[in-house]
């Protein structure tokens, strides 16, 4: 099969569906590639890399269209684009169908099996084509380098002959997958960073990346379907904008992110609060797209108000082109991969899979979306009993009491045997038992002293020595080479022999291999 | 004559001690050797000049000249990774020599004082053997036959003649039980018999069964437990050893076999620690039988596992400071260390610091894993116990799992129901990446299901070890 990508008409666009990289990837699994000329330019990968990869380019929009059996793309498609989409082919691309149903009825019209990578569920498997995330985390970092490029001082605090230079203060609302690379960001440029966030379990996540999490003494979380957050309480709401005013006054940049999946973005921050900010503030509102988190916020513009600047850029991730296309076109590759079983270069579009079932959105003329819900949780971290269970706590007190006992019994057991030895034994019994006892002594002191790492050659030579059984041998020797006692004997010998000369040779062969570092 | 060689036998002695004390450090280990060496010298010469042998020199001679030779060929020839196997065997031997000495002592001394006491049989039971003198000889014979057969065993799963998997009889604890009571009851027959043909007939079947008991013993045991179970054996061996001593009144013996016994005590204890097994429970058996069947209690979500490739690890290798290569079993098995130590080398020189962490039970043999790495050259003070490295994990940005999977299992630390629960592991996954190299999706060398796989920063690797390593190399020279 054929995988057409096409230059984005959108203007401002920059991001491509393909890069060199992910087409070579895409022949391995089979398939053909074409691309239009020029499509990655904007993302710095110029025609001649593609050719490189093994892609056709093409002159025009309409003779890849034309040609594809799968188009690839990062914009919902335009009416124009769905027009030249040939009749059954298969389209995947961003889709956004909450907002874009009169081209999901053309694209129905036209047979086009239809894939939405923004309709990636939030399980593990699928992490790995999740292109929402790919992009949040590029905004997120993008978002840091907006806000630094119109704050105007330092990140970082520094100490310098002129004076000492404050580091800025950060605060990211919701700590998803952009808000973590803002934070992430932001922490690198020097700044001190606050995060809140409604969903209590992102706390450990916010804390390693060094930022501070900030808390309200109340106990309800916004743990919501899917990993995504939920609407809260109105007590809840209260307390959670306390914070924010408070937080106002204090912070120089705030990154908001809070949205909630197929709802107006919640205003958190208030005009009043902006107010209250410092002069040469600046906020980012991610959730520009979805009406802002701010109440200021004009999506895709930046605003200049009370002195603060509010940025409502919604193209982030098209402003780190070379970047998202690259992330983007791996998530694609990945979603590929998983949907070309044979790596044949053909396509299986298989219901069955919780995946391709919620990233269809049409199929053989039938809108295939929404899809039936499926409830399978998100990677909330694991609750792991920090308290041993009573059963581990039962399991441990007899323990406790047990080398006591084993102690008493062993002292008895042993006093016991030396008084019947003392007893019975002759004396030159007793006296071979006391050699006996002290070498297990100094055997044990000996080889507690003994480095792990020379184990094997403490082995091998215990080995050797145990051969001294050979001694053992040659002193029954006798006379008669035929009795049957001279005959075990040797042939004692010469098996403990074996053991000796063994022994030695292999622990020299093995020491004489360790070196140190020149 | 005799005090001479009782003397030369103290020195040896000494050497021995000595010998062992120089293994607690690199730099003094080949010294403990040649002492080990003189020490055996002086003492097998000592002994040829004693006055109790009375004749036999040629066959004495040729004995010590074939075992001689033949020893050194087994020892020159043998691979690093079979190491296990050639300690194994040469337990045997000594448990071997142990019952072939207890034969001869008994038919010897038996022989000797038969034509006197004539046919009457009263007489014999208080001309032979004093009673303690009988207790040793059985002993002796019980212990050695017991590491022979043992020791046969372990060598054969170990060399993958026998099945690894625990055989496991109904029963195996009464039978164990019962093969004892018999043996006492045997022994008591022994002590108190007055023919020689009724002695000889006790000593046999006793005999017999040591053999069955070592080899059923060894059998019930699992694959994963043959660390301990060769230091167990490596034990025995030393106190065969020393019951010989007793027997022939030999403090040499008593001496260097009680050395040696303890020395396999110590590392069975080190071992079982490891595993955070019992020596009981290991002795037992049984364990590694359930492959996966009692998997992780916490339920983990859909496990998915990311899969990496050559060329992405060599970049992230690149980028980072701190690197520290896991290598388990697997990886000697595949041959991989050498390649990896290249990798180590290149690393070295860009400035990033590359280590090595070993897990006490990471090879098939305690220190294994120290052996098979400086084979690849690699330099001892890279290589370092999981003590004194597994602080160090946080601040790393990659590791290395080179077919290890046990070892580095998150679930023993954290998962009660985990069979391998309790036991310390290296935690790589604290590290900022993990990259684990295996064949392919299987469970460990315990059949214990790993969470560490599907960790988000952990990345899978798969094909062979080697093969992924040179990619690697080569990635990294491009």
């Amino acid at each position: 099969m054929i995988i057409g990508a096409i230059k984005e008409s959108l203007p401002g666009e920059r991001r491509v569906a393909a890069t060199p990289q992910s087409v070579a990837k895409l022949i391995k699994l089979g398939y053909d590639v074409a691309v239009e000329s020029g499509c990655g330019i904007a993302a710095s990968f110029p025609d001649s890399l593609y050719v490189k990869a093994g892609a056709e380019v093409l002159n025009d929009q309409a003779s890849v269209l034309a040609r594809s059996d799968i188009t690839i793309k990062v914009a919902p498609p335009q009416t124009d684009e769905i027009n030249l989409i040939r009749d059954g082919s298969t389209l995947i691309s961003f889709i956004v169908p909450t907002k874009n149903e009169e081209a999901i009825g053309q694209l129905r019209r036209r047979n086009v099996t239809t894939l939405a990578m923004d309709r990636v569920p939030r399980i593990s498997r699928a992490q790995k084509f999740d292109a929402l995330s790919s992009m949040a985390n590029i905004a997120g970092y993008r978002a840091i380098v907006e806000a630094a490029n119109e704050f105007g001082s330092f990140f970082t605090g520094q100490i310098t002959a002129a004076g000492k230079i404050p580091p800025a203060k950060v605060l990211v609302i919701g700590a998803g997958v952009a808000g973590l690379a803002a934070i992430g960001t932001a922490k690198s440029l020097g700044a001190i960073v606050r995060a809140f966030d409604t969903r209590l379990a992102v706390k450990e996540q916010v804390q390693s990346m060094g930022a501070d999490f900030l808390e309200l003494e109340f106990d309800e979380s916004g743990e919501g379907e899917g990993g995504y957050a939920k609407t809260m309480s109105n007590e809840f709401i209260a307390a959670e904008m306390q914070l924010f005013a408070d937080q106002a006054k204090e912070v120089d940049i705030i990154v908001t992110t809070a949205l909630i999946p197929s709802k107006p973005a919640p205003k958190l921050i208030t005009a009043d609060m902006v107010k209250t900010m410092k002069p040469g503030s600046v906020i980012v509102d991610l959730a520009a797209e979805n009406g802002g988190n701010c109440e200021l916020t004009k999506p895709h513009e930046k605003v200049v108000q009370h002195d603060v600047t509010i940025l409502g850029y919604t193209d982030l991730p098209s402003r780190l082109p070379t970047q998202s296309s690259n992330l983007y076109a791996n998530n694609i590759v990945n979603l590929l991969t998983d949907m070309t079983p044979e790596k044949d270069g053909q396509l299986v579009v298989d219901i069955e899979d919780t995946v391709v079932r919620a990233v269809l959105v049409t199929k053989d003329g039938e809108v295939t979306w929404p899809p039936p819900k499926i409830d399978n949780p998100s990677p909330t971290p694991q609750k792991t009993p920090a308290v041993p269970t009573d059963a581990a706590i039962q399991m441990t007190k007899p323990d406790a009491i047990r080398p006591w006992v084993w102690t008493c019994i062993a002292a008895v057991v042993g006093f016991g045997l030396l008084w019947l030895m003392g007893a019975c034994a002759p004396s030159e019994f007793v006296s071979h038992f006391t050699v006996f006892v002290l070498a297990c002594f100094v055997g044990w002191q000996l080889v507690w002293n003994v480095t792990p790492a020379l184990h094997t050659p403490l082995m091998s030579v215990t080995n050797a020595i145990s051969g001294i059984i050979v001694i053992g041998g040659m002193l029954q020797m006798g006379p008669s080479v035929y009795s049957i006692t001279s005959f075990l004997a040797a042939l004692a010998v010469l098996i403990a022999t074996i053991n000796v000369a063994g022994g030695f040779l292999v622990t020299h062969r093995m020491l004489g291999m360790f070196r140190k570092q020149d | 004559m005799e005090s001479m060689s009782q003397l030369a036998w103290l020195i040896a002695a000494v050497c021995f001690i000595l010998s062992l004390s120089g293994l607690s450090r690199h730099s003094t280990a080949p010294r403990g050797n040649i002492l080990g060496i003189i020490g055996m010298t002086l003492a097998i010469l000592a002994a040829l000049f004693s006055d109790k042998i009375d004749g036999g020199y040629v066959l004495l001679i040729l004995a010590l000249i074939v075992g001689g030779v033949g020893g050194s060929i087994l020892a020159m020839r043998v691979e690093m990774t079979a190491m296990p196997q050639l300690v194994a065997i040469l337990h045997s031997f000594v448990g071997l020599a142990a019952v072939l000495v207890g034969l001869s002592v008994f038919l010897s001394e038996m022989r000797s004082v038969l034509p006197a006491s004539g046919m009457d049989e009263n007489a014999e039971a208080f001309i032979g053997p004093d009673l303690i003198h009988r207790i040793e000889i059985f002993i002796g014979v019980f212990i050695g036959g017991l590491t022979f057969t043992g020791s046969v065993i372990a060598w054969g799963k170990l060399d993958g003649r026998i099945n690894s998997t625990p055989l496991m009889i109904p029963g195996r604890h009464w039978i164990n039980l019962g093969m004892l009571v018999v043996c006492v009851l045997l022994g008591w027959w022994f002590l108190q018999s007055t023919a020689f043909g009724s002695e000889l007939v006790a000593l046999l079947l006793m005999l017999v069964i040591s053999f069955i008991f070592g080899a059923h013993l060894v059998m019930a045991i699992g694959g994963a437990d043959m660390p301990v179970v060769v230091s167990m054996l490596n034990s025995y061996s030393g106190w065969a050893a020393a019951a010989t001593g007793f027997m022939l009144s030999n403090d040499l013996l008593i001496i260097t076999g009680a050395l040696v016994g303890s020395s396999g005590a110590i590392l069975s204890y080190i071992m079982c620690n490891a595993m955070n097994r019992s020596f009981l429970s290991v002795i037992l058996g049984g364990f590694g039988a359930d492959n996966g069947s009692g998997g992780p209690g916490i339920d983990r979500g859909e496990q998915t596992y990311t899969s990496t490739s050559a060329e992405d690890v060599a970049q992230m290798l690149r980028d980072a400071k701190e690197v520290i290569v896991v290598p388990g079993y697997g990886m000697a098995v595949a041959q991989a260390q050498h390649p990896i130590h290249e990798i180590t080398e290149l690393l070295q020189k860009t400035g990033t610091r590359t280590r090595f962490a070993i897990h006490p039970v990471a090879g098939r043999l305690p220190g294994h894993m120290n052996v098979l790495l400086a084979e690849a050259r690699l330099p001892y003070d890279l290589v370092l116990e999981m003590d004194e490295i597994n602080e160090d994990f946080p601040d790393t940005d990659v590791v290395l799992v080179v077919g290890a999977n046990d070892i580095v299992n998150p679930g023993a630390l954290d998962d009660p129901s985990s069979p391998i629960y309790g036991m310390p592991v290296l935690e790589a996954w604290k590290a900022q990446e993990v990259v684990v190299f295996k064949r392919s999706m299987g469970s460990g060398y315990s059949g214990v299901d790993n969470p560490l796989f599907y960790n988000e920063n952990t990345d899978m690797l798969f094909g062979d070890a080697k093969k992924s390593a040179d990619d690697i190399l080569q990635a990294l020279r491009q």
